[in-house]
């Protein structure tokens, strides 16, 4: 199951749009730190609303594609984090404090927006 | 009485199966939508330590009938792998012999109402875990 990868402008758009492997995971995080060295991404949107389960194979790679995204002085933003999901995930102990996460695409979008007007 | 459900776990694929068949397997026990995706979530820890530690095991889906009319979900991880050497220190929060967050089962723990885990090096791991209908 790949996940399709969107470049809209600085920002790249990972939508997830069904249940991951850990090895679709690991294929996202290549692909993901893949195009950002190649489009000089300033943004990435990570959109998890279809994920049935974020388990902790699942958080760890989601932060371990933030810290290589930041890495390049790029930012994520977690989208779509559905609210069954966000009460199993502070059950089982992971809370993604790490990463900014926003409710929707639209919230995620005007995120990395606003960041990028504070720098500028 | 519903019967078990056994699904084999030889790969990352079958984490992902087993815990679809046991999100629709909690929700036509009764449970609501969070609490398939917490039983879900404790199934997908279990199997992927059977892949990552065993290499291959089985998930059992059982619902399950308490003597005072209550009504749960059984899940049943079993592998013939090394076994755990020390379960009192897997059980411990943030440790991790795989470099993963050590949450996987103390995590489970947190999920799930009931937790026993019988594992002897050499001769493979047995978790069993449930959950009852409020």
């Amino acid at each position: 199951m790949q996940v399709p990868i969107l470049k809209q402008g600085g920002v790249l758009i990972a939508t997830i749009q069904a249940a991951l492997s850990d090895a679709d995971l690991l294929e996202l995080r290549t692909a993901l730190v893949q195009q950002v060295v190649r489009y000089r991404s300033s943004g990435v949107i990570v959109d998890v609303t279809a994920m049935d389960v974020m388990d902790s194979f699942a958080s760890r790679t989601l932060l371990e594609i933030s810290h290589m995204i930041r890495l390049r002085g790029a930012a994520t933003v977690i989208v779509g984090i559905q609210p069954e999901v966000a009460f199993a995930m502070v059950q089982l102990g992971l809370t993604l404090e790490d990463i900014p996460t926003a409710l929707d695409l639209e919230e995620g979008l005007e995120y990395l927006q606003q960041k990028a007007r504070s720098i500028n | 009485m519903a019967a078990d459900t056994q699904i084999l776990i030889t790969s990352d694929r079958d984490v992902v199966a087993a815990r679809q068949q046991g999100r629709a397997v909690a929700l036509r026990t009764g449970f609501s939508m969070s609490e398939a995706t917490l039983i879900a979530t404790a199934i997908s820890e279990l199997a992927r330590n059977i892949v990552s530690y065993a290499n291959q095991g089985s998930v059992t889906l059982r619902p399950v009938y308490g003597s005072n009319g209550a009504i749960g979900l059984t899940i049943v991880a079993s592998d013939s792998g090394p076994g755990i050497a020390d379960v009192t220190l897997a059980l411990r929060d943030g440790y991790s012999s795989s470099g993963g967050l050590g949450l996987g089962l103390p995590g489970v723990r947190r999920l799930m109402d009931e937790f026993d885990i019988v594992s002897r090096a050499g001769s493979g791991t047995t978790v069993t875990v449930t959950k009852w209908l409020p």
